[in-house]
């Protein structure tokens, strides 16, 4: 009788640690999940009577990768709790800082974490030998991902002049000037990655599932909008996230699992793409077309090509809203706007690399009271496992190592972010 | 032959080890000089159990941490205490000045003793390191500085003075003439002063220079109107284990 037997132990060229168990008993699969083993981190409560001012700086601490996009929404959700209303420049700003980080999270899975399995190498040290220039190429992306936000925010990694009512530092018109022809010098190297992609095998595969997102009408959401269910075709306001998503404790994950109109959910560039389709930029549309990445697409492994799309979307909005802060003049003395109150509850939501990103702070008296987190990686935990279970009759005939593979493809092309999914919540859920 | 290098991370964002990818100038040229035997996040093939140089990030939180940390230790040459986190216990100490059973519980609620935490540590509080880098995130500069370093046999240049020398000499207007409270007197610089050079504060996550006049420190910040509550916050943001937080 064939079976599936895998365990993956500590999955590689992920951020953070996680297991792969996957077992059937005579031809049916009796268990499929992959554990967070990560150690709980306890944010919460570490940010518990911090100051407004300070708040960002423990939160971007989550994540490496996903710095900007802890830092950005961590700023949303003090603003929005406490008053604070931002100037036309700084929320540009934020946008493109943003940019920087979804290029440079993306060019890192993309050509770092994903590629090598389509093209049978254990990693990208390999193919630094044997395919010099995409990897040189795939170096010059993230170098000028990086650049963006060093030239912007200071640093990716742990931004420094976004703050709650702005920026601490503006950029001249020269510096963007010149930033601007920085960004566009690597316009081919954009395409290339495309054409790269569009020529790597994708497993044949398909889970249909809720795909939940932001949405506005004005742009392919990142940094603002409703969450939007693609189950129900509504949206919720953020600060009502709670009425959409709820969550549970497993035992066997120290990240707890989400699910809203069903038992779960995507989040994530393929569900950004789904769901926001129309609004991508037309050359990000052309791209998709050439990745034969048609909306709705319910297979998981093309995570990494949505991804590409974004890169390119990303890539053109960037050079447009520079354009558009050249125009507009920057203010390079604008000063940090002020609370309205100094308590509060606000949320904040934003389309982070890895998807949906939601902190909720209670502040009292100027100091956090209450605070939640969820987690784009959380609430792919249940699909993840729900992915697992409907892979794995579908490789029972394959060679062991070939199973293994394949689940390990599976889970990586979520680019799990798993340090960031161990933070979790204090919630009452009703 | 080459040196044999591995990577690990525990309690972290693993940004060090993505600041480590991101010298993206210079990361090929580092691939030709050493071998890259264990780097999970990057690297699904383990090409060895013994290492030359084991760049650590993180710090420990939980007990079976402590025994996978001494077990590397065993196992490496030189150990590098990489990152705040690994070398003066980072964020993840701020957790240590509440009691530690309110923390489980305000996060895992009532299956709070389901999982495992401890006291947060260094990792230099747990094993002899032999090297470290600085900072959160670590300067690009730095760990060139280590890695060639270890390579050319030499000792590392890591400045012993405060981020003040390094925010004069970028000329930067001072902190505190903004009305703004900093732990840049007191806090190791080897970061170019870049947190004031994009109009913030130090936020001291380099920690403290080895001989820091603390209490002048504290007068400085008293004589803005801050409380004890409010200054020791500035130094429990990344430093909470030294002394002066206590």
């Amino acid at each position: 009788m064939s079976e599936v037997n895998v365990r993956v132990h500590h999955l590689t060229r992920v951020e953070g640690h996680g297991n792969i168990v996957v077992d059937s008993k005579n031809g049916q699969v009796v268990d499929a999940r992959f554990e967070i083993v990560e150690s709980p981190r306890f944010f919460e409560a570490m940010i518990k009577g911090r100051r407004r001012n300070e708040v960002h700086f423990i939160t971007s601490r989550i994540c490496g990768i996903c710095a900007v996009g802890h830092t950005s929404t961590s700023i949303q959700a003090t603003e929005n709790a406490l008053g604070i209303e931002i100037s036309q420049q700084a929320r540009v700003l934020r946008k493109i800082v943003f940019y920087g980080e979804q290029l440079q999270s993306h060019v890192l899975h993309a050509y770092f974490l994903a590629a090598p399995d389509f093209v049978g190498a254990p990693s990208v040290i390999p193919l630094a030998a044997k395919a010099p220039e995409i990897v040189k190429r795939a170096l010059r992306l993230k170098k000028m991902a990086n650049r963006l936000c060093e030239v912007l925010a200071g640093r990716h990694v742990h931004p420094i002049a976004m703050m709650p009512g702005g920026f601490t530092k503006y950029p001249t018109t020269k510096e963007l000037k010149s930033l601007k022809a920085e960004l566009l010098s690597y316009s081919d190297d954009v395409d290339e990655t495309v054409k790269l992609f569009a020529s790597l095998p994708v497993p044949d595969f398909a889970h249909e599932t809720e795909f939940i997102t932001l949405k506005n009408s004005k742009e392919y959401a990142f940094y603002e909008g409703d969450l939007y269910s693609s189950d129900t075709k509504k949206t919720t306001r953020q600060i009502d996230y709670r009425t959409l998503i709820k969550e549970t404790m497993v035992d066997y994950s120290t990240s707890k699992h989400c699910h809203a109109n069903r038992d779960s959910y995507m989040v994530g560039a393929l569900a950004r793409f789904n769901n926001n389709f129309e609004l991508l930029h037309p050359r990000a549309r052309r791209a998709a077309e050439a990745l034969k990445l048609k909306s709705v697409c319910y297979n998981t492994f093309m995570n990494s090509h949505a991804q590409v799309v974004e890169i390119v979307h990303c890539f053109e909005e960037s050079v447009a809203l520079i354009d558009l802060l050249i125009e507009m003049t920057v203010d390079l003395n604008e000063p940090l706007a002020e609370p309205a109150r100094l308590s509060g509850r606000g949320v904040g939501a934003c389309e982070v690399p890895r998807g949906l990103l939601i902190h909720d702070y209670t502040y009292e008296d100027g100091l956090i009271k209450e605070a939640n987190l969820i987690i784009p990686t959380g609430m792919n935990l249940a699909n993840m496992d729900a992915n697992l279970r409907a892979l794995a009759p579908k490789v029972m005939d394959k060679p062991h190592a070939e199973q293994e593979l394949l689940m390990e493809m599976l889970i990586r092309a979520y680019d799990p972010c798993i340090s960031c999914s161990c933070h979790l919540l204090h919630v009452e859920w009703v | 032959m080459k040196p044999k290098v591995a990577f690990f991370s525990f309690t972290s964002c693993e940004g060090c080890q993505l600041m480590f990818l991101n010298l993206e100038d210079q990361i090929l040229d580092l691939l030709g000089a050493v071998e890259i035997v264990n780097f999970r996040e990057a690297m699904k093939e383990v090409l060895s159990d013994e290492y030359d140089v084991a760049f650590i990030e993180g710090s420990v939180t939980r007990d079976s941490d402590a025994e996978e940390v001494k077990e590397l230790r065993k196992r490496s040459k030189i150990v590098i205490a990489f990152g705040a986190c690994a070398v003066i216990g980072g964020v993840n100490a701020i957790k240590n000045f509440q009691p530690l059973d309110d923390v489980r519980k305000y996060v895992y609620g009532d299956k709070w003793q389901t999982y495992e935490t401890a006291v947060t540590r260094s990792l230099e509080d747990v094993i002899k390191c032999d090297g470290r880098i600085y900072g959160c995130p670590p300067d690009r500069k730095e760990i060139l500085e280590v890695v060639t370093s270890l390579l050319t046999g030499k000792k590392p240049n890591i400045p012993d003075y405060p981020v003040c020398v390094e925010c004069r000499l970028a000329e930067n207007v001072c902190v505190f003439d903004k009305g703004l409270v900093c732990p840049g007197p007191v806090t190791r610089a080897g970061c170019g002063a870049i947190c004031p050079s994009f109009g913030n504060k130090c936020i001291g996550c380099r920690g403290l220079v080895s001989d820091p006049n603390t209490n002048a420190e504290k007068d400085l910040l008293a004589e803005r109107g801050l409380t004890v509550e409010d200054i020791l916050k500035e130094f429990r943001m990344f430093d909470g284990l030294s002394e002066v937080s206590k």
